[in-house]
């Protein structure tokens, strides 16, 4: 396999898109982009682990991505249930205004 | 020869996990007869939840006894993923302690937010089924879906008052963060598998050391975002935003499972990963623990100082707490572990009592969640109001009650180790501490009451009330029985430090 792609590009990539999921989670104001935020962030776990199974020829970095895509499936579940509570109490969906327990 | 199916569930394996199956088979029982009991007539949920908590002990139990008869360290099941160790045993026993007096607690309590559903007692039977397996993981999959399901369980749990903005509010707050937080925590895990190749924490632990100089930054990052995910989950500052929210907001006795059954387990999950998976990369990690401490410390106390909610005071008291916990976790050795284990025994007595008199203060159209509405509690239920200075003193350090001998390990393991400048600020913020909790004490006992509403606390609180204060007190003045009665269990911290002394 002579033309097949370095793991340091699949990891690289992984980093980059962690990095963009932690940004957007600090910068983004709301609550939906947010959200989407986290799932970035896991996929870029997944990516990783799919990549480091690929290298060690095991399969339980990909067995572990199953279970990260079932922990997100449950997350953005019990998530949006959460974020359309806050909406109906609040008819918003920017953090900022999400703001009654403060110091 | 062996089946395909027998390989993989045999007798041996399910008496390991039982008391996890059992707390799930409950759980689910309490969805269904949730079904067939008319609306307002619940209280058999929170019977059949305490059942499960029963039927989980008893096989506990049984597990805890073919380990003693057998005298070995700890049985694996299910090709060694999961670990039944007396330190795994020890926080199982915490966790079904910590659920039954919450399960005490709330029976009333939600009755007057009236919102006794029965997945309330479901949610908080799985999550304790995500704990234990947080406490017994021994593979990163099982601990990071153990950490989920205890995760996405209380994450429901803290917005159930869904008609309350405070409530909503604080779930997602809590959810946005602790998302965010196993994130970081999962890309570590990536890390860490990457470099070794392997997911069980033991092997990590051992091809971690043996690794080539080149691959040590990839090294630190890993350990650097495990780590990182690992202090938001025990609200360590600088990663606490999320604790005094989500406290605040949470139904009380939530909020009292979560600061003593949800930081028990991420402490589990904690220990696990340094005894194990980190054991050798103490150089990388010392730093950021005693920084982390003793921000912690500080943070902590110097924020509980000007709060006026008693839920949020005592969320910031708790993330102090985490502070003492975090130096013994500096010193290392087998009193500072030890230490640990019985700082987090003695606190989910103490707190939850704490928090069982908050929940006694809940009376017409008040939460019953500032200093103002404990006020006069001397004047109008004696009893209460002594038992909330008991639990006080205890969580400040006084010496006859029971918070005493957790600080006590704590300074010892300190001392021994000669950080003798950490010992001294720790004994400094005990001072400080002092002072928020004798605030609440001096407005319960001097000042008089605000409103003349009566206080009623039900029987279940009653009863709850007694068996916090009973342990506080009975750890505080007999240390030696219960040590000695739980001598089996004290080999806990011994199987940990064997494991990294080895």
């Amino acid at each position: 396999m002579m033309n097949t792609v370095p793991i340091s590009w699949y990891l690289v990539l992984s980093a980059v898109l962690f990095a963009c999921g932690v940004t957007g989670f600090i910068i983004k104001r709301n609550i939906i982009t947010i959200f989407m935020s986290i799932e970035l962030m896991l996929n870029a776990v997944n990516l990783s682990f799919v990549a480091f199974a690929y290298q060690w020829k095991q399969l339980n970095g990909e067995v572990f991505v199953f279970f990260v895509m079932v922990v997100a499936a449950a997350e953005a579940a019990v998530g949006l249930a959460i974020i359309i509570s806050v909406f109906r109490t609040r008819e918003t969906l920017s953090v900022d205004k999400v703001d009654l327990l403060k110091l | 020869m062996q089946t395909f199916a027998a390989q993989f569930a045999n007798a041996h394996d399910l008496m390991v996990v039982m008391p996890m199956v059992m707390l799930t088979l409950f759980a689910c029982g309490v969805l269904i007869i949730d079904l067939l009991l008319p609306a307002g007539d619940k209280r058999w949920n929170a019977a059949t939840a305490a059942l499960g908590l029963l039927f989980a002990g008893g096989s506990l139990w049984r597990v805890q006894a073919t380990l003693a008869h057998q005298g070995m360290l700890g049985v694996s099941a299910f090709n060694g993923s999961v670990v039944m160790d007396p330190m795994a045993i020890f926080f199982c026993w915490l966790f079904l302690i910590a659920t039954g007096i919450t399960i005490l607690i709330s029976v009333r309590y939600m009755e007057i937010e009236q919102e006794d559903h029965g997945e309330y007692y479901a949610l908080m039977l799985f999550s304790v089924v995500g704990m234990m397996c947080m406490a017994s993981g021994k593979d990163i999959v099982l601990l990071f879906i153990g950490l989920e399901l205890m995760a996405i369980s209380t994450y429901v749990l803290v917005g159930f008052l869904r008609r309350d903005k405070r409530s909503n509010e604080a779930a997602l707050k809590y959810l946005l963060l602790g998302a965010f937080s196993s994130g970081i925590f999962a890309y570590g895990l990536s890390l860490m598998y990457g470099l070794s190749g392997t997911t069980d924490v033991t092997l990590i632990g051992r091809r971690l050391a043996g690794l080539p100089e080149s691959s040590h930054p990839i090294l630190m990052l890993a350990v650097v975002t495990t780590l990182a995910g690992l202090f938001f989950k025990i609200a360590a500052v600088p990663f606490h935003q999320w604790a005094p929210d989500a406290y605040e907001g949470a139904p009380t006795a939530i909020t009292g499972f979560m600061s003593v059954a949800g930081k028990a387990a991420a402490w589990a999950l904690l220990l696990r990963i340094f005894a194990f998976a980190l054991r050798y990369e103490q150089t990388i990690w010392m730093p950021m623990v005693i920084a982390v401490a003793v921000m912690t410390l500080t943070g902590g106390n110097l924020a509980a100082m000007t709060q006026n909610n008693l839920k949020r005071l005592l969320a910031y008291s708790s993330i102090a707490h985490v502070g003492y916990m975090l130096l013994g976790l500096v010193a290392w050795n087998e009193t500072g572990i030890k230490g640990i284990l019985v700082y987090l025994l003695v606190y989910t007595f103490m707190n939850l009592g704490a928090f069982a008199v908050i929940v006694s203060l809940r009376r017409r159209d008040l939460i019953g969640d500032e200093i103002d509405d404990i006020a006069g509690l001397w004047f109008k239920r004696p009893v209460e109001a002594l038992l909330m200075v008991i639990f006080l003193l205890s969580l400040g350090g006084i010496p006859p009650l029971a918070g005493f001998y957790g600080k006590y390990f704590i300074f010892l393991s300190l001392i021994e180790t000669g950080h003798y400048v950490l010992a001294s600020l720790a004994v400094f913020y005990i001072a400080v501490s002092l002072y928020y909790y004798l605030r609440i004490i001096n407005a319960m006992l001097m000042r008089p009451a605000l409103d003349a509403e009566p206080i009623q606390p039900a029987f279940g609180l009653r009863l709850a009330l007694w068996v916090t204060a009973l342990a506080t007190v009975g750890i505080g003045l007999f240390p030696e029985i219960f040590i000695r009665a739980a001598a089996w269990t004290m080999t806990a911290p011994r199987a940990v430090t064997q494991a990294f002394l080895r």
